[in-house]
């Protein structure tokens, strides 16, 4: 059991990744009761982004010196597909059946995933994505690559932004109002598509972020990337209480954690080595998804708005 | 049952759908006055896009090269050769599905593939059923040839159609652990698959070998070949004070577990078979590939008098890519079906025979005595229809490139 600090570490980064693809579900789940599941993609255009700002630049350039660039950039396309979809896709849906914007989400998720395989140079295998020189940097009981640097400083600074944004600025305000009830909030003057765009837009720019986090940590991109991270994002956010903004990241950190521990310890339990190990880490993950779902159906902390289906 | 009949009931509409196809095309040959030649088409099946397309473009490739050749030299009279390359993004399914497909395009006369050994697996029974030959260049699964009780030594040649240009897991393993434990003197290995054919085999060969040899398995992990975190993994590597890791699997997924594995603090190599013996998995993990080490079958191409050609003739030939691990084993199976539909023409008076069934049939009883020297060597099939072929090399990633290490042939 010495190696659990460092399991701990690995557990909490990847959650932190989660949680950040998390939120673009967990926001438009709020507000509009839709499950976008393109979100996947929108992260993964997010890391080709990234990729194509830093491909632009003169080779040489210092990634530190890039990557606010990249960011950028990341974020720009992101968004962009992010409410060109809300727009020509999921709003003439509005009033819809619920199923009808569902299955459009899959479709146009699979849409996304193909464009890029199609038109991105060379995106049929995956891309290489630049990573910071040098080693790990050791804090004793554990130690971090440097890759994850990045996504330690993001992640939380991304969750104080957004929970001020929420709860202290005019626009985060109505957010809430809108989620809670989209009708008197129309009555008391908000522009509800508005804030319905902005929902997807700060879900689409977390993912972004994620998508850089994801690239500087594993050094690669590719074009399916979106569906696996996209699957794990969503579970994370349906285990915090989908709906929830702080459900999402808690989701997120609850659920990378479970998988480091699957990995690491379960084949230590007598009896139990045919079903530890990485192969079986998903397994657990959606063993402990069942459970919280069970005892508490809501979530972890429990969805900010009641299902109005 | 309800999947075989579902099945059978395909395969009837396909074959009969093309064969109409067919049928139209032929006689439109046939107007354009009796001189005209035959075109015998070679399938392709391999990935041609996604993850493992490095690979399968440099199959693809290299059979084009083989079939432009053997055009230009005129290598069998009155026939002209044409590749029909198909996409099986390493699914087993759609393996099944193209080989469906190939089955009912009656000009078609061999195959060519896959890369896969479970994809290989799943299209082997098709192309038994109408005895239409395939051979591979890239499957190494014992089980295809041997039957699923080999290592007993209940061999058993389960598919007469099959054969494949390289050589096995049951001896590429354990090479590599000779390798490792003989010469480069490391006896505690952690050992890492991704649970597929190929893989698991793999390292299931490997483990054996290395045991038997006196070394130490320190431990042994699955991963998920589609995840990109293997964080968790690697600490429990980096814990285990292993001399170095093996991994039975492909490089999508190889080059992130050995990076992140240096990452983790162990700085020990990977060790793996002839799907991490690809220019990408460098280009995945960059630095970190360092000193990892990959097997492949065949002595390295460059190495090889009778490589030479083929090396200058598909440089000049512009493709897209390089050839890769499998290039010349793909340029020797072409090479083999068209020597087999070389052997039957000329038994034929000139002529491959007009009934398509019996074409077929006779190819594929040609090719058990087909013999050449290829580009990767004799090319030539024992009776379960592997290679004759039996060398192996060991590459090493030195400044960023994989250099041979070792070459020779494995002796139990």
């Amino acid at each position: 059991m010495n190696d659990l600090p460092q399991q701990l570490a690995n557990g909490l980064l990847l959650g932190a990744l989660y949680g950040l693809i998390a939120i673009g579900y967990t926001m438009v789940y709020g507000i509009v009761q839709l499950i976008n599941f393109a979100h996947g993609e929108i992260f993964m255009i997010g890391g080709f982004g990234a990729l194509t700002a830093f491909l632009w630049l003169p080779s040489g350039t210092s990634l530190l010196i890039a990557l606010p660039l990249m960011i950028l950039m990341a974020m720009a396309c992101s968004v962009l597909v992010a409410v060109g979809a809300e727009r020509f896709a999921y709003r003439p849906l509005r009033d819809a059946p619920r199923l009808a914007p569902l299955i459009t989400a899959i479709g146009l998720s699979i849409a996304l995933q193909q464009a890029i395989w199609a038109f991105y140079p060379d995106a049929t295998k995956s891309r290489p994505f630049p990573e910071f020189e040098g080693g790990r940097l050791d804090f004793g009981a554990f130690a971090i690559s440097r890759g994850d640097l990045f996504l330690l400083i993001a992640a939380p600074l991304c969750m104080i932004t957004l929970g001020v944004f929420v709860s202290k600025t005019r626009t985060g305000r109505a957010m809430q109002a809108t989620s809670q009830d989209p009708d008197t909030a129309k009555l008391m003057g908000i522009n509800t598509d508005r804030i319905i765009v902005t929902a997807f837009a700060i879900g689409a720019a977390f993912a972004a972020i994620a998508a850089v986090a994801h690239g500087l940590k594993y050094g690669e991109v590719n074009f399916k990337m979106g569906f696996i991270a996209g699957l794990k994002a969503f579970t994370a956010a349906v285990l915090g209480g989908i709906g929830n903004i702080y459900g999402a990241m808690i989701g997120g950190l609850v659920l990378g954690l479970a998988e480091a521990m699957a990995t690491a310890y379960i084949e230590n339990i007598p009896g139990m080595s045919q079903l530890g190990g990485g192969a079986w880490k998903d397994v657990w993950a959606f063993v402990l998804l069942i459970l919280v779902l069970l005892l508490r159906p809501q979530g972890l902390l429990g969805a900010r708005v009641s299902d109005r289906a | 049952m309800r999947h075989r009949s579902l099945f059978i009931v395909t395969t009837a509409v396909t074959v009969g759908a093309l064969t109409l196809s067919a049928c139209g095309s032929r006689d439109d040959s046939s107007e354009g006055g009796g001189g005209g030649k035959k075109t015998v088409v070679i399938g392709l099946d391999a990935p041609l896009t996604g993850d493992l397309s490095a690979l399968g473009q440099g199959i693809k490739n290299s059979a084009d090269l083989a079939v432009k050749t053997a055009n230009k030299n005129n290598e069998v009279e009155g026939i002209t050769f044409k590749l029909e390359s198909l996409d099986d993004v390493a699914q087993a399914a759609t393996g099944q599905q193209n080989a469906t497909k190939l089955v009912g395009n009656q000009d078609v006369m061999g195959v060519v593939g896959p890369l896969n050994s479970d994809v290989g697996q799943a299209m082997q029974k098709v192309f038994a059923n109408d005895n239409l030959v395939q051979v591979s260049p890239a499957n190494t699964n014992p089980e295809m040839t041997q039957g699923k009780d080999w290592q007993t030594g209940k061999k058993v040649r389960g598919f007469d159609t099959y054969f494949r240009t390289a050589t096995t897991d049951a001896i590429q393993g354990p090479y590599a652990a000779q390798y490792m434990f003989n010469e480069k003197k490391l006896k505690k290995v952690y050992v890492i698959d991704d649970k597929k054919t190929y893989g698991a085999g793999l390292a299931a060969t490997f483990s054996a070998e290395f045991k038997k040899l006196g070394g130490t398995v320190v431990g042994t992990d699955h991963i998920n070949p589609d995840d990109k975190d293997f964080s968790s993994v690697a600490s429990k590597v980096a814990q285990k004070d292993a001399d170095f890791v093996y991994y039975g699997g492909e490089y999508p997924a190889g080059a992130p577990l050995a990076s992140q594995i240096k990452n983790a603090g162990a700085k020990i190599p990977t060790v793996g078979g002839d799907a991490l013996f690809s220019a990408e998995y460098i280009k995945l993990a960059k630095k970190n590939s360092e000193g990892d080490v990959a097997s492949s079958v065949g002595a390295p191409l460059e190495t090889l008098e009778t490589a030479k050609t083929f090396i200058k003739d598909y440089a000049a030939g512009g493709y897209d890519g390089a050839f890769e691990a499998y290039g010349g084993y793909a340029y020797d199976s072409t090479w083999a079906i068209i020597q087999a539909v070389k052997a039957v023409v000329e038994k034929n008076d000139g002529e491959l025979p007009g009934d398509v069934k019996d074409a077929r049939k006779q190819i594929t009883e040609a090719m058990q005595d087909v013999k050449f020297d290829g580009v990767t060597g004799t090319v030539g099939f024992d009776e379960y229809g592997d290679t004759v072929n039996k060398q192996l090399s060991l590459y090493e990633v030195k400044a960023g490139k994989h250099v041979p290490v070792k070459t020779g042939v494995f002796e139990g």
